[in-house]
């Protein structure tokens, strides 16, 4: 208990420093703001009733801690162009990229974890070069480009699958399955490289330890030995890793989501960017940075039950 | 030259060496190599399927996709270069300052900020720093440079922190050796290893990143060629000319490929912990 309460005291400088620099966001804008945001063009009173919007007619002190104060409400203040409050804009966008990195993650995890026990346990044979070398490869692949070469092959040429859009899943769960088949996939195959070079090298390093030796010499069998004994133990940079895939997908998922036409949260994003609507932009990426700092308190807390003497030491994040 | 015979024993590591020399000398020689000029349009030569004079065809305004390919290369070289060597600038002297001195500014300025940093997705972090700057290859690189440097802070920080409290750092101090000088002349070199391994490695995500910003057209704007904005311009062309979009990311794939193996390989040699 007392060790998720220092992980949790930890976190507080760290979003502490996330708001700042979320909010010096709209201050980097070379030039006043709400001049950039509405064009030369703009009329005196538009340009006026922005500018006391956006709070840019108050002290920075005074705008940072009322912004805050209303961050902590739940209020990420009014998109510029569409008029709704911003926070209404992610919670619509979210759904699809949530069911994108669950997608992608289990593709990851279900390719990953075959083929780096596989590689670790015939570590030499040409399984075990097959599979870096195929991993080392996709990690160099640009998902975005073979999700474009999925597209060609299974949409355009094939029709097997659709090219883009989407459908939510409680409105037609067959169309949503299939139009999440490609995105998926081209994103989760580069993770699963990640993903698995990680439990490859991991296990390794396990399997040449003495409780494994024992286990074997007392006549355990290499299935037990290995999903018993050496993976829980291979575990925790595994899980960092997957930890950083998650955090990582948020960004990665802009390019997908763009590619697949699928209304997500990176998406928006990238429409908010070209529409200079800064307040979006603003307010969604300091919800995907609370999002990292969350995912990767879970995963320190889930390196506790993993292995316990993370829990007795001093903490894995110090 | 013990290292580099060890590194011309790694068979993967000398692979990727060899693409990187490659894309160095495709960049450097581009006019010579390139047949059309990249940016050239001929209206009677549009989306032209790969033939004996157009080696990857042409795109939607009759543009030579081989020749721009080939410049291509040029930007991606540059990106991983000028963004690896932003993110080097800003984040090895702050490693090394804050790691020597430590105390309250390391553990509780430098430390918590680079983990807020590192709290932003990367392509999220470029592309807000992107839409504050404006589109445009000189920002992109800012961006991704600054979403690199974070990464900079903490590899050389923790070298610092292992090195500074050895014999041969205690002894310069005690004969009067000035801070400046033990962390530039002393400590930094040693700390190279995996700073260079980093870097390389970096490299490859800076390409990927500068095709993936161009992509979105926050890049590299047209009709300079590059590999993201080839990409990017090829999306419509997927149904008519497949080919628009195949070789472009080829060639990305190709040089980050080259990036990693060659950090792979010298991982290998360079980082004892890798070799064991």
């Amino acid at each position: 208990m007392m060790f998720v309460f220092r992980r949790l005291l930890l976190t507080i400088p760290i979003l502490l420093l996330v708001s700042i620099m979320t909010f010096s966001l709209i201050h980097m804008i070379p030039g006043d703001p709400a001049r950039v945001i509405l064009g030369q063009e703009a009329t005196p009173e538009a340009y006026q009733a922005l500018r006391s919007e956006l709070g840019l007619d108050q002290p920075i002190v005074v705008q940072y801690f009322s912004w805050l104060g209303k961050v902590i409400q739940g209020d990420l203040g009014i998109s510029i162009t569409d008029r709704v409050p911003v926070s209404q804009l992610i919670m619509q966008r979210l759904p699809a990229t949530v069911e994108l990195t669950i997608g992608t993650f289990l593709v990851a995890i279900l390719i990953a974890f075959p083929a780096g026990i596989l590689a670790a346990v015939r570590r030499g044979t040409w399984i075990d070069y097959t599979s870096t070398f195929t991993a080392l490869g996709g990690m160099s692949i640009p998902s975005f480009w073979l999700a474009m070469m999925m597209i060609i092959f299974f949409a355009v040429n094939n029709q097997w699958l659709p090219s883009s859009g989407y459908v939510p899943f409680l409105e037609n769960p067959t169309q949503n399955l299939l139009a999440m088949v490609l995105p998926c996939l081209a994103t989760g195959l580069r993770e699963s490289a990640v993903l698995m070079r990680m439990l490859r090298s991991s296990l390794l390093d396990v399997v040449s330890m003495d409780f494994i030796r024992t286990a074997k010499a007392k006549g355990l069998n290499e299935a037990r030995t290995i999903l018993g004994h050496a993976l829980r133990n291979a575990m925790v940079p595994v899980v960092t890793t997957s930890g950083l895939m998650i955090a990582g997908l948020l960004g990665g998922l802009v390019i997908t989501e763009s590619i697949f036409s699928i209304p997500g949260f990176g998406r928006l994003i990238v429409e908010s960017v070209f529409k200079r609507d800064y307040v979006t932009v603003q307010g969604a990426i300091l919800v995907s940075a609370v999002l990292v700092v969350i995912v990767n308190l879970a995963v320190d807390i889930l390196y506790a039950v993993i292995d316990p003497r993370i829990k007795a030491g001093k903490g894995a994040g110090e | 030259m013990k290292t580099v015979r060890k590194f011309l024993r790694n068979g993967l590591g000398v692979i990727g060496a060899v693409i990187i020399l490659g894309l160095i000398i495709v960049a450097i020689f581009a006019p010579q190599i390139a047949p059309f000029d990249p940016n050239a349009q001929d209206y009677n030569k549009i989306l032209i399927a790969p033939d004996g004079e157009h080696y990857f065809g042409t795109d939607d305004l009759g543009r030579d996709i081989f020749s721009r390919v080939v410049y291509g290369a040029r930007i991606s070289i540059e990106a991983a270069l000028i963004s690896v060597g932003i993110a080097m600038l800003i984040g090895v002297p702050i490693g090394l300052l804050s790691g020597y001195y430590r105390g309250f500014w390391d553990e509780w300025v430098v430390m918590r900020s680079v983990d807020a940093m590192q709290a932003f997705p990367f392509l999220i972090l470029a592309l807000a720093i992107s839409a504050v700057l404006g589109s445009g290859f000189g920002n992109a690189m800012l961006a991704i440079g600054i979403g690199f440097a974070p990464a900079f802070v903490r590899i050389t920080r923790g070298q610092v922190l292992s090195l500074r409290n050895m014999e041969y750092i205690h002894a310069a101090r005690s004969v009067g050796v000035k801070d400046a000088r033990i962390i530039f002349r002393h400590i930094l070199p040693n700390a190279l290893n995996p700073i260079v391994i980093q870097a390389t490695l970096a490299m490859a995500s800076g390409i990927i990143a500068e095709a993936s910003l161009s992509y979105l057209g926050l890049g590299v704007q047209p009709p300079t060629p590059s590999w993201g904005s080839m990409l990017n311009q090829a999306q419509t062309l997927m149904s008519v000319a497949p080919y628009a979009t195949f070789y472009p990311g080829i060639a990305i794939f190709l040089v980050v490929l080259g990036f990693n193996l060659l950090g792979d390989g010298l991982q290998q040699v360079l980082d004892p912990r890798a070799r064991k």
